[in-house]
């Protein structure tokens, strides 16, 4: 096996024109799981480790936007300014793993995996953040809903970094909260995004569907009745609830039953609706 | 005791582990670290079938892979075909049939793990599969035909004691379940074998509970002398009960044999769920039947033990079970049936607790419904039934052991309760975690009580002695014994000993293997008691020869010197010298072999002295409950534990809080999933283990009341915290929701659904 160690962004879309077959390995927190359960065995690997541009973030107060580099770790989200302008997503980095996992993990490997259970998907599904990609070919932007398009699959080329994402700052309400039958170092049985973004509510769901749902009628619903979207009532909030509960679709496995995790996001989307008023 | 205790690493001090710091830095070596020059790597071929039979196994393509030097099958084995703890039911690798998911059906030799793993790929096994026999109650009776020889029932014991045909006042009932709880010890199973030259025995260090008996069962399939296989204790990376069992040493020991190399297996975390036994799941019925006030006048149970594919330790798990069906109470009359019986579903066997973990979880869960029904609180009624010494078991064995249960629990009653969560508690304090579900005023919190009595050493007339040597030299003590450090203390507790009694500070532990008399196993709390007695008396015995030395040598009646400190003291008169002179040019070495009181077996009513002793234990666990979530965190928990004597206050105190840890798993997390005999979750991914974030609050009292029974005054400490705490879990989640949870692990939808 031979790992490729680029050092810019354009070095590494060069090596995966040339190996079509290299696999991209960033904090390597799935990818070598995979390979020691011998479920991937790569022939050639890509380490993006140490492309600095890969680990910046910064914001446009003009867009009202944040851009964060695809290989910065979790350990930089879930503090210090990057927390306070997207909280939500600092709290989705900090229920991710363990403090050994968060200094390794990215946002780059959990939008490459997308796995339902991906504790930072929900939060770029409810802010719709923006997927930036660039190969050989040249660079795109993807809006979140099509770049998740299945269970672990997305609609990155095989020659494509995915080298950033942008978000809102939102400057309103937004909240994360993830249901594992553990306190900490878990995988989520369902994970819920609440936002307010333009005064507008917005709730995506993990672990319930085949991919990160988002719960468009429960959205519709409290946009018109809640009078004041910083004031959501009781009544009201248990009936998003309950209509989030319903557009999920979750299943029974090992980790839980559908009617456990339908119940818990109904629970999660009623105290997100009224979180931090 | 106040003047030796000023004396460095004695007993009673808090004496460091000598592997401590080696342990925390990452320098020990455990036996999965272990290498040697020319070594082959082994790997083990296991069926994915719970349950079929096996039509043709072709090794042809596996041999013929560049580095693989030898591929083994049953066809192998040279000696006996089966091995196992109890009866030999188990094969060495499966013949006709595979009655487990996971089951060895071959192994391979080869230059890399690598190569390995395709050799293994390479081997075809043609299944024919079979029914599944997963419901532990279809075993019972003619449902489901024998899938082993040996029948589908693997013992099942009657206890039949007192007035039977009292009726209680008062009668409650209930019925419960316990998952499968794995032991999770973090060093998987690991092995390194050397053959001798002469290809006639072979040297093997491996990660054991017990080198004899591994001795013994691999003379056995190997077909060699028990002599010419020599065990070595690798570094162990925790036991739980896991390593009672045979796992892979004949098959290591086989393949060096077979290439004449060195060999080592080693399991990875996924192939370790299904290389071990786990603890039994179980079903139990109980009925108490109570007077008015709530005192127990008789019980009824029903136990069913799930042994899966093979007996391993199930009978005498099942014994453990129905003989404490009481708990800690007086009971003058009781009806018990109890089965343990065979399925397709993986091996069961022993885990710290061994059968008792079940039974209390039932009885502690049937107290507190007596409670309710008579209207009294969780304390009282387990105060007005609190056993004594001198009371009789349902077996009609009398309780010699020191039993101070009232105390226990009025100790741990006067522990603080810890304080209310504040209304603007951090988030990572509340249930649910760093998962930030739930604020403060979401959050119920309840309070539970568990009580326990657990047997120690074994039992029904097995004499499972220890062996120990004590040699002082020139002020110097090596200790030598077979006695297995799996993270007990032991190596710690010993030259503690021979400090104490000789008088010496320089005391070391020699290497721990097979060239030494049997230790019996690191298992049912009786390593202090056993090994510790074995030590203490081969300390004695030298202490004897040296004061004979010393009396001749100055002429004075050896009767009349004791130790003090690090000297030599002549209790009649002026005389003093210290311990490293009165030894210097001298080689003292004595060996002790201590034996508890003999056992007996049970008879058809389930009546005999089966037991050697007992401990006690109580919990309260105070629990913070989401009730709309399901979700758990446990705040407190307070215990007081019967522990004779303290050694090493450390050591206990690790022993305590650890034993929590694990019972808190079972009490709310930790479960092997299994579907019709297929394991759902052999990882940590899914298989989950208390996180610091789990881990409660302890606080505890070491209740000292010296047992006259045990060598050194102390009872084993080992499995009594990590049996009554997950019922006082469970007990504080149903105080807190007001709902009856009849199961254990208490899953989120059995809180919220
Ligand atoms: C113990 C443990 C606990 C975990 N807990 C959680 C958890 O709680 N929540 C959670 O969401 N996840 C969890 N994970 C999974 C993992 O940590 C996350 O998915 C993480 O975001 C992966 O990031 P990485 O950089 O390590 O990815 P890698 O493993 O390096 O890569 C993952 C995949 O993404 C691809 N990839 C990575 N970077 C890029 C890129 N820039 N462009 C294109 N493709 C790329 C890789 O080819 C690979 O297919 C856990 C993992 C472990 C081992």
């Amino acid at each position: 096996m031979s790992v490729l160690i680029p050092h810019s962004i354009t070095d590494a879309s060069e090596m995966l024109a040339q190996n079509p077959t290299a696999t991209i390995l960033n904090g390597g927190t799935d990818l070598m799981v995979e390979v020691n359960f011998n479920h991937r065995r790569p022939e050639s690997v890509v380490l993006l480790r140490n492309i600095p541009e890969l680990r910046e973030w910064s914001s446009d107060s003009s867009k009202g936007t944040i851009t964060i580099g695809a290989g910065l770790p979790y350990a930089h989200i879930e503090k210090g300014e990057i927390a306070t302008l997207v909280p939500a997503l600092a709290q989705a980095a900090r229920t991710v793993g363990s403090p050994q996992i968060r200094a390794a993990g990215t946002i780059g490997g959990n939008l490459g995996t997308c796995s339902p259970a991906g504790d930072t998907l929900p939060v770029l599904s409810a802010l719709e953040a923006l997927v930036h990609l660039q190969s050989v070919d040249g660079s795109r932007t993807v809006p979140i809903a099509e770049f998740m398009v299945g269970p672990k699959r997305n609609s990155r080329q095989a020659n494509e970094v995915i080298t950033a994402v942008t978000l809102p700052i939102t400057g309103q309400r937004q909240g994360y909260s993830k249901v594992g039958v553990r306190n900490a170092m878990v995988i989520s049985v369902a994970s819920a995004c609440f936002a307010v973004v333009k005064g507008e509510p917005r709730f995506a769901m993990g672990s319930v569907g085949p991919t990160i749902l988002r719960a468009n009628e429960a959205e519709s619903y409290l946009a018109s009745h809640a009078a004041d979207i910083n004031n959501v009532t009781d009544e009201v909030a248990k009936e998003f609830g309950r209509i989030a509960a319903s557009e999920s679709r979750p299943i029974d496995d090992h980790r839980s039953t559908a009617a456990y995790r339908q119940h818990a996001i109904g629970v999660l989307a009623t105290r997100l609706a009224q979180r931090g008023i | 005791m106040s003047a030796v205790k000023t004396r460095r690493d004695v007993l009673g001090t808090s004496s460091l582990r000598p592997d401590g710091n080696a342990k925390v830095k990452g320098d020990f070596a455990f036996t999965s670290d272990l290498h040697a020059e020319n070594m082959l790597w082994g790997a083990t071929l296991r069926s994915p079938h719970p349950h079929a039979r096996i039509i043709s196994i072709d090794t042809s393509a596996a041999w013929k892979i560049g580095g693989v030097e030898c591929v083994i099958t049953s066809e192998d084995v040279p000696g006996q075909l089966t091995y196992g703890l109890i009866s030999s039911d188990q094969p060495v690798f499966a013949r006709d049939v595979v009655r487990y998911m996971g089951e060895p059906v071959a192994a391979v030799a080869a230059d890399h793990p690598e190569t390995c793993r395709r050799a293994l790929a390479a081997i075809k096994v043609e299944y024919e599969v079979l029914p599944v026999l997963s419901n532990a109650e279809d075993a019972i009776g003619d449902a489901f035909i024998p899938i082993h020889p040996d029948g589908n029932l693997i013992r099942q014991q009657r206890i039949v004691h007192g007035d039977t045909s009292v009726e209680g006042d008062v009668i409650v009932e209930g019925h419960y379940v316990i998952g499968m709880q794995d032991q999770a010890f973090l060093g998987t199973e690991s092995a390194m074998a050397l053959p001798d030259p002469d290809g006639q025995g072979v040297q093997v260090f491996v990660a054991t509970q017990w080198l004899h008996e591994d001795q013994k069962q691999m003379a056995a399939c190997l077909n060699l002398p028990a002599e010419k296989i020599r065990l070595v204790l690798g570094g162990v990376g925790g036991a739980f009960g896991a390593r009672e069992d045979i796992s892979l040493q004949v098959h290591t020991a086989l393949l060096a044999l077979r290439t004449s190399r060195p060999v080592k297996m080693q399991y990875g975390r996924e192939e370790s769920f299904f290389g071990h036994v786990h603890r039994h799941p179980a079903t139990v019925w109980m009925r108490h039947h109570a007077t008015k006030e709530g005192k127990i006048v008789k019980i009824e149970a029903r136990f069913v033990f799930d042994g899966g594919a093979y007996a391993s330790t199930s009978a005498a798990v099942l014994i453990n079970g129905v003989t404490h069906t009481q708990g800690p109470y007086k009971c003058p009359a009781a009806v018990v049936d109890g089965y343990a019986v065979r399925t397709n579903n993986p091996p069961c066997g022993a885990m710290r607790g061994f059968g008792v973990v079940q039974a209390c979880f039932a009885h502690e869960g049937q107290m507190d419904k007596l409670a309710a029904a008579v209207g009294t609180d969780p304390v009282s009624i387990r105060l007005l039934n609190a056993m004594e010494t001198g009371d009789t078991l349902i077996t009609g064995q009398p309780v010699e052991s020191v039993a101070p249960v009232a105390r226990l629990i009025r100790e741990t009653n006067e522990i603080p309760l810890p304080a209310e969560l504040p209304s603007d508690a951090n988030e990572l304090d509340l249930p649910g975690g760093s998962g930030i579900t739930a604020e403060r005023q979401h959050i119920k919190r309840g309070i539970g009580w568990g009580v326990s009595i657990k047997n120690i050493m074994y039992s029904e007339g097995f004499d499972d002695y220890s062996t120990a040597k004590c040699t002082l030299s020139d002020g110097k003590v090596t200790l030598k014994f077979a006695t297995s450090e799996v993270g007990q203390g032991f190596v710690t507790l010993a030259p503690q000993i021979a400090r104490s009694v000789l008088g010496v500070t320089d005391a070391v532990c020699d290497t721990i293997d097979t060239q030494i008399g049997s230790a019996g196993s690191t298992s049912a709390s009786r390593q202090t008691w056993m090994s510790g007695g074995a030590v203490d008396g081969a300390c004695r015995l030298v202490r004897e020869r040296l004061f004979e030395h010393v009396g001749a040598k100055n002429n004075i009646d050896p009767i009349r010197f004791a130790i003090e400190d690090d000297e030599i003291v002549d209790t009649a008169g002026t005389f003093r010298m210290s311990v490293i002179e009165a030894s210097q040019g001298l080689t003292i070495s004595e060996t002790f072999e201590h034996h508890h009181r003999k056992t007996e077996e049970l008879d058809d009513n389930g009546q005999g002295n089966c037991h050697v002793a007992f401990a006690f234990v109580a919990h309260r666990a105070v629990v913070d409950v989401d009730p709309e979530l399901g979700l758990v965190k446990v705040v407190q928990v307070a215990t007081a534990q019967d522990v004779g004597q303290v050694l090493n206050p450390l050591s206990l105190l690790g022993q305590i809080e650890g034993g929590i840890a694990q019972g808190l798993g079972l009490a709310v997390m930790e479960e092997i999933i299994v579907q019709d005999g297929r394991v759902r979750n052999p990882s940590f991914t899914d298989y989950l283990l208390p996180t610091a974030l789990d881990a409660p609050v302890v606080v505890a009292r070491m209740i000292e009341e010296y047992e006259p029974q045990a060598p050194l005054g102390a009872k084993g400490v080992g499995e009594p915290p990590c049996i009554s705490v997950t019922p006082a879990i469970v007990a504080a989640i149903r105080d807190a929701i007001g709902k009856d949870i009849p199961r254990c692990p208490v899953r989120p939808q059995d809180i919220c659904l």
